[in-house]
């Protein structure tokens, strides 16, 4: 037996193999790093470089967004393009927070299972509509047959109402589906004890189970938010290219993706002033979902460590 | 009813009372409320679809698939170059996504040790990177790839190269989900015979989720097939006449093609842009289809 | 050393039962095992006072002892006393565990394990491990056995290999004419004996056993603890066991390791009492600790 015990030595041509393979993995993860330091700088860059034109205060405060206008007329101010963001969001959440989530709470607390096999099929391949398909929907049919003909309201041609409850439409699956995750994970040991104290299906799922899964809901709540906050084409097709800072829903509004896909078709000369303002409102944009992001994240964390 | 049956009943009250009726009423009332969300999302889907296939069906013929978009008459444009090019992008895609994604889950599952900070911190920005919106990855391409230091112009690698970059997260979650899968009396019982790691993760673990890799993969491309808002950010040509001729050729997409005729003032246009969409539609059925297949015939079950 | 407790001599009519039925066991076993020289054995694993830390948790400590060749030693004790732990030195295992920290030596076959240049990898080849609960890989019958010398590299027929194995792993005749089918098809009972088989094809001359029938019926349990026996004449086993009566029928040596709580019972550090021949350790422990735990009167 004592000729084999050579064997232990460590062979190195062994090793060094595996340390090539680790460092090849770890730089492929690099990567990733890589693309998010390259979107901040190329935000930052340019976002110092449209400070250098236009004062700090005329941005976050002015009211008037007119870059396209020659140079004496231009004005500079976001406020339109955030209010343009937030207005359409919210009316795609009046929509979609409802919906979405009478929806989960039935799909996890009610639904039979037959019910089940059909709904959320239906709800995947609503999750799987590209955006286009819907800004095509709200142009073409949403705005003139149902809002004018057969609602009756007056609205432009490209207005805030459409585009909203559009985007509403497309958030609805991830709310719907994130709150059934959420309520599901609740265990089965609550429904019981408030059954078992008399209460009925619709109390406990509104009373016992709802509560529990609060920050998961929430949550899922605040990332259907962020995924309408960076949505570009529905606007863009169906609710205009005019910032717009006023509250009426029957006139057209710009949000800050929509903004910026619409100004950088590609032939934009670089340094250009309207080219920088592609990257102070891409700045402003990305700082927004990376807020909504953060908090929906630790929002997640706690409920999970409640119940894992 | 007869006398006793209602002293019966009287009696059965005493001991189980009847539910409440604002309970009930409520109960009711909330139900209905749930089929009612329900019903509007079916709604809106079938609404959708049949807007579309109404649209776009009377559009739909092989003449429409083998031809050149053309700006002045409708009934002699096509798709070939939006569907020619989203192909290639696709193809770019999966080339660029697949070994850096799997390999980014293998490092992070495999051999990152949590308590070092520079691994939380590249999961955290991935997480990150899943959310941020699909325009900024457009400001990126064009900033950083079509301009800026890689300069590739408006080419189609260059918007193969954004698209990848967006769907790189969305992969990278799904791979480890996959990995993560596999149980770790797995990797013990291997290491224990003497395997190295690298052999465990190569014999052992890869082959154990490589099937839910595969259809998280077909998944994530299939996002990018809809994508308009980077592609229209980097400046993909519109209604061009011409398939791309290379990497570094300009190109086009569905989804922009679907873009433009949208908007075009002619109906018959706005039509084209119905049947496009059904082409997109198509495309993307197959694909899901393909991975709902994989997933069920060969997924692990441990 | 803790202060010896002098407990009162009193039994109840349950722990009598228990504490014949022990001794009846004992009894069988000393019976049919011929009594050995220590003279005769080689020593295989010379142990010097190996600790291992969990990050600033002592798990164990001052562990030192020999284990020999061809001889199966059984480690008992109750749960949470180190003994999965110290079993895991012996084949380099802790250091899967990143807050992991093993000092002392393990000497095998002349050389110490945790030396700095020995190669953990190379440790498990010739050092088999089998599992609490069976974990045969998603693949047939035939890779499962085939993994480990694949990996190895080792040349020769892998048909004959692997038949070789699980003949040694008494397998061979149920599973001969289905070698290609899954290995998730098996029972409990037969996948671990399919990965003792498995852990077998690589020749290795230790094989470690953690708790490996905790898993399994009674029946699946006894054609195991008759497989060992069987290995014992090529193979030296040792094995991780809370089940007493086995440790009393297979081993030839037993090691008891017990808790120690310090620090107001906060911290709990495993510590070898006694290590000696099976018989002795059953029927006449030297440590009362040993004896109360044999006799049942804890753990």
């Amino acid at each position: 037996m004592g000729r084999r015990t050579s064997l232990v030595r460590r062979p190195t041509a062994r090793s060094r193999g595996e340390n090539a393979i680790r460092a090849l993995l770890f730089g492929a993860a690099l990567v990733s790093v890589a693309t998010t330091v390259a979107i901040v700088f190329s935000l930052i860059r340019e976002t110092i470089a449209f400070f250098g034109d236009v004062g700090f205060a005329e941005y976050l405060f002015g009211t008037r967004w007119t870059p396209q206008l020659n140079e004496a007329q231009q004005s500079f101010g976001v406020l339109p393009l955030i209010w343009g963001t937030l207005y359409l969001t919210g009316i795609g959440l009046i929509v979609a927070i409802p919906i979405g989530l009478l929806s989960g709470v039935y799909l996890s607390e009610f639904a039979p299972r037959r019910v089940r096999k059909v709904i959320k099929p239906v709800l995947e391949v609503l999750a799987g509509v590209p955006t286009i398909v819907f800004g095509y929907f709200a142009l073409t049919f949403f705005t003139p047959e149902v809002l004018r003909d057969a609602l009756g309201v007056g609205v432009n041609q490209f207005n805030a109402l459409s585009a909203g409850i559009i985007l509403g439409i497309l958030v609805t699956p991830t709310i719907a589906t994130l709150t059934e995750d959420a309520m599901s994970a609740v265990p089965g040991s609550l429904r019981e004890g408030s059954a078992g104290l008399g209460a009925n299906k619709v109390q406990t799922a509104i009373r016992v189970v709802f509560p529990a899964a609060l920050s998961g809901v929430v949550a899922a709540l605040v990332l259907g938010a962020s995924r309408a906050v960076g949505e570009t084409v529905i606007i863009l097709i169906a609710g205009g290219q005019t910032a717009n800072l006023g509250l009426n829903p029957t006139e057209s509004y710009q949000s800050m993706a929509a903004f910026i896909a619409a100004t950088s078709r590609g032939d934009i000369p670089t340094g250009s002033i309207e080219y920088e303002t592609i990257f102070v409102v891409g700045m402003t944009l990305f700082v927004l979902t990376l807020v909504l992001n953060i908090i929906s994240i630790r929002l997640v964390r706690r409920y999970r460590q409640v119940y894992e | 009813m007869s006398g006793a049956q209602m002293a019966a009943r009287a009696a059965r009250q005493a001991v189980i009372p009847s539910a409440s009726g604002r309970d009930r009423t409520f109960a009711w009332i909330f139900r209905a409320m749930m089929y009612a969300a329900v019903g509007l999302a079916m709604l809106a889907l079938v609404t959708l679809l049949y807007d579309v296939a109404s649209d776009g069906l009377p559009k739909l013929s092989t003449d429409f698939v083998t031809r050149f978009p053309s700006r002045i008459l409708p009934e002699r444009a096509g798709i070939q170059s939006a569907i020619v090019g989203t192909f290639y992008l696709m193809i770019i895609c999966t080339v660029i996504v697949v070994p850096l994604g799997i390999a980014t889950a293998i490092y992070l599952e495999e051999y990152a040790d949590r308590d070092k900070w520079w691994n939380r911190l590249v999961e955290i920005n991935i997480q990150n990177l899943a959310a941020v919106p699909s325009v900024v990855y457009g400001i990126l391409g064009l900033a950083f790839i079509v301009r800026g230091p890689i300069s590739l112009g408006r080419t189609l690698l260059a918007g193969g190269i954004t698209l990848s970059l967006l769907v790189l997260p969305v992969v990278i979650i799904v791979a480890r989900e996959a990995i993560r899968a596999v149980p770790p009396s797995i990797r013990e019982g291997s290491l224990a015979l003497g395997a190295t790691q690298w052999q465990t993760i190569w014999k052992q673990v890869l082959p154990g989720s490589i099937a839910g890799i595969a259809t998280g993969v077909i998944l994530a491309l299939s996002r990018a097939i809809g994508e308009t808002a980077p592609l229209l950010v980097i400046g993909a040509a519109v209604n061009p006449r011409f398939n791309p001729d290379g990497l570094g050729s300009a190109f086009t997409a569905l989804p922009i093609q679907i873009f433009a005729w949208t908007q075009d003032p002619n109906r018959d246009f706005v039509a084209l842009a119905a049947a496009a969409i059904l082409v997109m539609m198509v495309a993307l059925l197959l694909m899901n289809s393909v991975a709902i297949f994989l997933r069920n015939r060969y997924e692990q079950k441990w | 050393m803790p202060e010896r407790v002098t407990e009162p001599e009193r039994q109840s009519p349950a722990q009598r039962a228990v504490e014949q039925r022990n001794q009846a066991a004992v009894d069988e076993a000393a019976a049919a095992k011929p009594a050995k020289r220590p003279t005769d054995r080689e020593v295989i694993f010379d142990v010097n006072d190996v600790q291992v830390h969990y990050g600033d948790k002592k798990a164990i400590r001052d562990v030192t002892f020999d284990l020999h060749r061809n001889e199966i030693t059984a480690l008992i004790g109750p749960s949470g006393c180190g003994k999965s732990t110290f079993i895991r030195c012996l084949n380099r295992m802790n250091d899967l565990i990143p807050s992991a920290r093993v000092d002392g030596e393990v000497i095998y076959h002349g050389e110490n394990l945790y030396a700095g240049d020995i190669d953990p990898v190379q440790v498990r080849k010739r050092i088999g491990m089998v599992f609490q609960k069976p974990n045969p890989f998603p693949k047939s019958i035939y890779d499962n056995i085939a993994f480990g010398p694949r990996v190895m590299g080792m040349k020769g027929d892998m048909d004959e290999i692997v038949e070789g194995a699980l003949k040694r792993g008494a397998l061979w005749d149920e599973v001969k004419d289905r070698l290609k089918t899954n290995a998730f098809g098996m029972s409990g009972g037969q996948q671990q004996r399919l990965c003792i088989a498995r852990s077998l094809a690589t020749s290795p001359d230790v094989l470690l056993m953690d708790e490996p029938c905790s898993a399994l019926d009674p029946i699946s349990t006894g054609r195991i603890e008759d497989l060992m026996m069987e290995l014992k004449e090529n193979y030296s086993i040792v094995i991780v066991t809370h089940n007493m009566q086995q440790a009393a029928r297979v081993s030839d040596m037993t090691a008891f390791f017990t808790v120690e709580l310090n620090n107001e019972g906060r911290d709990r550090t495993g510590a070898v009492v006694e290590y000696g021949a099976t018989d002795q350790i059953f029927t006449n422990p030297g440590d009362k600790r040993t004896e109360d735990y044999v006799t049942g009167k804890f753990g």
